[in-house]
Parts: structure tokens; sequence; C-alpha cells
């Protein structure tokens, strides 16, 4: 089964990788969770060309959705997306937190929800109360 | 033809913007502590860096493989920024540059005119990826009246140089004008009232810009 796949977008080669590994421990590793943190060199920023090869390893054929944490991150997908990267992929970008709408999405993915359920997942999490 | 407009009939040729893009990239070569020491008080303290890496290698791209045509050179530049920059500055001015590019088509001439159309094609685009308006605190700050000016100024009849020229003195006030304002867009609106008494970062770089294209009609040949 074709599972939708998620590209996670930050500033920080750390945070996108670190956030990746916590949702792939539980959301099961059957879903393409891809970290695109950081620019080519390592060093902190958004980078056009990471994102783009994160979109298309994460396509199964099922939909991409992508979740950002800050400004640029947001702004260069979608640039990207404008620019009509990603069209064959299905790629889309979530309004939703960084964090919980990626745990959201995963989970959800995990269960065979299609890209609009995922992304209606990722972006309910805003709505998660902590307290 | 010997009055003042001599001259102003001839069309931009791909040579102009090159030029323009030449002098953008050291107007932000020279002025990189400045932006970054703006972007230091109210940002993440990297917009002249930035941008220095971003013109540095659209400069080296238009090098690599010399653009045909007027637009197909600012399409060049943008997608260069977007991919090089790094900050939120290169999907912003990427915007800017490719959406003006691909307003002027493959036109191998263009009018003054027809460019300050093209650069509104690519202020439209850049106020629909960032969503701001004039008084946020950004470079639509700087292009918006600068725009004003210069569609103005080749309205009113005047020299193609003084319009251009008229724009970027009005780019200038307009970027200091950004000192009071309170960000409303990018990091700096995380600051609140913080953020009042500071120059934008993006809206001095824009003014560069604006400056740049002057100088390049200025000194175009005729």
């Amino acid at each position: 089964m074709k599972l939708v796949g998620v590209v996670l977008v930050s500033h920080s080669p750390k945070l996108a990788e670190g956030l990746a590994e916590l949702v792939r421990e539980l959301g099961g590793d059957q879903v393409p969770v891809i970290a695109a943190g950081g620019m080519d060199d390592g060093s902190l920023g958004t980078s056009y060309g990471r994102i783009e090869r994160a979109v298309s390893e994460a396509d199964q054929g099922a939909g991409v959705l992508l979740l950002g944490d800050l400004g640029s991150a947001l702004l260069t997908v979608k640039t990207l997306l404008d620019e009509g990267v990603g069209q064959e992929a299905r790629a889309v970008l979530a309004d939703a937190p960084f964090v919980e709408g990626a745990v959201a999405a995963v989970v959800t993915a995990s269960a065979g929800g299609d890209l609009e359920s995922v992304r209606a997942a990722a972006e309910e999490a805003r709505l998660f109360r902590k307290l | 033809m010997s009055d003042a407009h001599a001259g102003d009939a001839a069309g931009l040729e791909v040579g102009f913007f090159l030029d323009w893009i030449e002098r953008t990239a050291s107007a932000v070569a020279a002025e990189k502590e400045r932006l970054t020491s703006l972007d230091a008080a109210i940002g993440d303290g990297d917009h002249g860096t930035n941008l220095d890496r971003g013109f540095t290698a659209a400069r080296a791209a238009l090098e690599a493989k010399p653009p045909e045509f007027p637009g197909a050179a600012l399409v060049q530049v943008g997608t260069t920024l977007i991919s090089s920059v790094g900050g939120a500055s290169g999907p912003l001015y990427g915007t800017v540059f490719r959406r003006t590019g691909k307003a002027l088509g493959e036109a191998e001439s263009v009018s003054a005119r027809e460019l300050a159309d093209a650069i509104a094609a690519g202020l439209a685009g850049v106020q629909k990826l960032g969503g701001a308006s004039v008084g946020d605190k950004t470079m639509v700050d700087v292009f918006v009246p600068a725009l004003d000016a210069l569609l103005a100024g080749l309205a009113d009849g005047a020299s193609v140089d003084g319009a251009f020229g008229a724009a970027a003195d009005v780019a200038e006030s307009a970027a200091r004008s950004t000192i009071p304002l309170r960000a409303r867009k990018g990091r700096a609106s995380y600051l609140g009232e913080r953020s009042e008494g500071h120059e934008d970062p993006g809206a001095a770089s824009a003014a560069l810009l604006w400056r740049a294209l002057a100088e390049s009609v200025g000194g175009r040949a005729r």
C-alpha cells in the first residue's frame, strides 16, 4: 500500500532530523519521513535543492505533505510549490505546528490516510491544548 | 534628436539588465556590514551575508550561462537567489526577479514603461508570497512608493533618467521611513514594539536595488 510521504523543513538540520526520528518512533517506519533541514553545507538556512530532493524521496505515489518551522522555511516551500516543483508528487504544504503537526500527519499516514486526511490531521493539531 | 529625451526611445536590452545586476551585487557587497547590523538589531543578523552570497552566486550564474534576453536574465537571477540565499530574502527577492523576468517574456528589448509594469508583477508576486502590505516594515514599504514614483514620472513625460532617479530617491527615503514602524512580518514581528526605532534591513536592501537600477539607466549607452 502506498502511503502519504512527509517532508520536514527546518532551518536547522538537527531540528528536522530530530523531529523525523521522533515521528518515526511514534508513527512506525512505513511512512516515508524525510528531513530537509539547513543548507547543503549543513549550516542553518533553507535549501531549495534539499527540499526538492526530499519531496521526490518521500513520494510513493500517494502524495507528499510538507511541514515547515518558521519564516523562510515556509517561504521557500511556497515558492517551490508555486514554481511547480512537486506537482508530480502532489506535494502540499500544511498550515500546522511543526512538531504536533508532524506527529498527527505521520500517525494518520501510517494508518493509510489519504493526502487530504493527512493534511487535515496536521492542521487540526494546532487546536491541541497542552494544559 | 537633440532634446532631453534623446535616447529615451531606445529599449533596454540584456546588457542593461546585466549591468543592473552587477551594480546591485556591488552595492550589496559594499553595504553587507550595514545590512547585517540592521538585521542584528531586529532580525537574525544575516541579511547582508545572505544577500551577498545570493548576488555573488547570481553574478556567477549569469557569467556561466549568459542569458539571451532581459526576461531570461531576471528569471535566472531569481532562481539563483531562491536556491542560494538560505534566508527569507532568497524566496522573497527571488520571486521579485522571477516574476519581473517572466512578465518581460522573451522580448529582446523592453521600454521603460514595460519594465515598470513588469516590476509591478514582481511586486504582486512577492506580496502574495509574503502577505505583506505597506506599513508592515518590509521591502514592500520601499517597492510600492518607488514604483508609484517611477510610473508617475514616466506618465508625466519626465525623462527616463529622471523618472528612475526620482524612484530611487523615493526608495531611499521610504527605507528610512521604516525606522519608526512596528514590524508585522518576519522574525522582527516577534519583537513587537521593540522593533520600533530600527530601519528594516529588507527595506534598506530594496533601496540599494532601486538606486542600482537608476544608475544603470543613467549610465546606459545611447
